[in-house]
């Protein structure tokens, strides 16, 4: 069943067209990325999706129920954890999640077995007041605020962005022991390296889904030949392997760059030429979720 | 000129009873681009602020662009660039307004204005958005115009605080190769990142845990040494063992 079911969704304000004509649907207990940059309209989507704003077109339904007809029911169906930090950071950490908890009518202990693994690495300080905590625990705080009526799915703005590697990758493991439970995620990040980390993803972009499928799939979109290419002078060789036949993109990829090319490409012909800029390097490699989204922003 | 640009020895910052940053020492050399990692609450912030003239050591020593850390923060803050993740510009004045403003800050005469803004809108091909008030320009634009306004005086080190945060990954790699050929060209580039994979574009990366800098090298080399497959793997196995992470107020 389709928990999350979206048809061609649009959302203006004033001239920007946040959302335009978005599409797709989300399996029961599926984790479902939304990968894009800001401007990509993942933030109007949540807001959408949650009952926050209604469309200009298109509808869309949770576990069966209309995001306009039927938003009073829908509120206490679904967690959501804005971008911005949402607690009261004048109120401690458990007071935090006792007031959300009494805003939906639950008592604490009826949902502790599911905020427990999160909310147990918080616990000591909670005489704390929100706002002196750091950024990891912040985030784990409104997730528990989040999971605190129980809901069967949940939305995640952004949850990792601005925090470092470490608490990041601790909230993914969170986030797939929570989908272990039969809750259904959706979760946007700028960071593409996230995009494994879920069961689909679809790309986003100035409103737009670029390609929606399983990571594996998205990498197969993928349709020219790439090479990773190096050489003693890395900023010479950018430019220089721009003009060669058949180098369709040629652009800085960590201590290498990445060279997309088409059939007129020939690799003898390259390395003869660029031989001269010294340790020249041509390897073919898989492209990366970075690699595809660049190629699909072109299309 | 020295062809070491900002050299620290046991560098310290106390706060009451908390040492924010604990003695640390290292040299960032001419034209590199430097990576400065670390965990939320590491000190990379406090450190930062000491290295750009913002806040006074509590004892040490150390020299960037040629000005004593301990004495000479006002000379400092002019001959450094610094762009930060908040954008910076103002979103009210258009390109050439806010270029204009900023070499004013920095203390340019009026021709040297007139010069170095015509020679940014060339290079960042802005000519014909000279007149577009800064709020109306695409993020990645914005970020792009921030960091050439940041080297208006031409400093000779450019700090850049988690400068690509949120953008999508054509505008970060053009913003990448602009700090390349910064770089290239003899500015040295200080960066703050979360990004693991872009702590790869940097000629050498620092990590720092719990106030210390633990890990100095080539990013070639921490792989090697940390036996590890990426950055982050190195970043995530250093920042494991820190102690005040998550304690920290």
């Amino acid at each position: 069943m389709n928990v999350i079911e979206v048809n061609s969704l649009s959302k203006s304000f004033g001239k920007t067209k946040a959302l335009d004509s978005v599409s797709f649907s989300v399996e029961q207990g599926e984790l479902f990325g939304l990968i894009g940059p800001d401007g990509a309209g993942k933030t109007t989507l949540f807001r959408l999706l949650t009952t926050l704003l209604n469309p200009d077109e298109g509808t869309a339904k949770i576990e069966g129920l209309d995001i306009v007809k039927d938003y009073i029911k829908i509120r206490s169906r679904v967690g959501y954890m804005p971008g911005r930090f949402s607690l009261y950071p004048d109120l401690t950490v458990e007071e935090n999640l006792t007031f959300f908890a009494s805003l939906f009518g639950v008592k604490v202990k009826d949902s502790y077995d599911l905020v427990a693994p999160i909310y147990k690495q918080i616990e000591p300080f909670k005489k704390r007041q929100a706002r002196n905590l750091s950024g990891g625990m912040k985030q784990k705080l409104a997730l528990s605020c989040a999971l605190i009526h129980h809901p069967g799915v949940l939305f995640l703005d952004e949850p990792t962005t601005g925090i470092d590697a470490l608490s990041r990758s601790e909230l993914w493991d969170m986030l797939k022991s929570l989908k272990t439970k039969g809750i259904t995620i959706l979760v946007s990040t700028p960071y593409m390296d996230e995009a494994f980390l879920c069961d689909r993803i679809a790309l986003c972009n100035e409103g737009r889904i670029l390609g929606i499928d399983t990571p594996p799939g998205i990498i197969g979109k993928f349709d020219s030949q790439l090479y990773t290419i190096s050489a003693d002078n890395m900023f010479a060789l950018l430019g220089a392997a721009r003009k060669i036949e058949g180098v369709l993109e040629c652009y800085p990829f960590g201590q290498t760059h990445h060279l997309v090319a088409d059939e007129r490409f020939n690799e003898e012909h390259f390395r003869e030429k660029l031989e001269y800029l010294g340790n020249l390097t041509l390897i073919p490699t898989e492209p990366t979720i970075e690699d595809v989204f660049m190629n699909l922003m072109k299309k | 000129m020295s062809d070491i640009v900002i050299s620290v020895r046991n560098l310290t910052k106390r706060f009451g009873n908390f040492t924010a940053v604990n003695d640390i020492s290292f040299d960032v050399y001419r034209g590199e681009i430097f990576g400065f990692l670390g965990a939320n609450g590491a000190g990379k912030t406090t450190a930062m602020r000491m290295l750009s003239g913002l806040s006074y050591p509590t004892s040490g020593s150390g020299t960037v662009a040629g000005f004593d850390i301990m004495r000479e923060g006002e000379m400092i803050k002019r001959h450094i660039g610094y762009m930060s993740q908040r954008f910076s510009l103002y979103n009210n004045l258009t390109v050439a307004e806010n270029i204009t403003l900023f070499a004013g800050i920095y203390g340019l005469s009026k021709q040297t204005t007139e010069e170095r803004r015509d020679q940014l809108l060339a290079q960042l091909k802005f000519s014909s958005e000279r007149d577009t008030l800064v709020g109306a320009l695409p993020l990645g634009w914005k970020q792009k115009l921030a960091f050439a306004i940041a080297g208006v005086h031409s400093p000779e080190v450019v700090f850049l605080d988690e400068p690509t945060g949120g953008v999508d990954p054509v505008t970060r790699r053009q913003f990448w190769e602009m700090i390349y050929e910064a770089a290239e060209g003899g500015t040295t580039i200080f960066v703050t990142t979360h990004y693991m994979d872009e702590a790869e574009y940097c000629s050498r990366v620092s990590i720092m845990v719990d106030g210390e800098v633990r890990a100095l090298n080539t990013p070639t080399r921490l792989k090697q040494q940390f036996n590890a497959g990426s950055m982050d793997e190195v970043f995530r196995s250093l920042a494991r063992d820190a102690i005040r992470g998550e304690l920290l107020i």
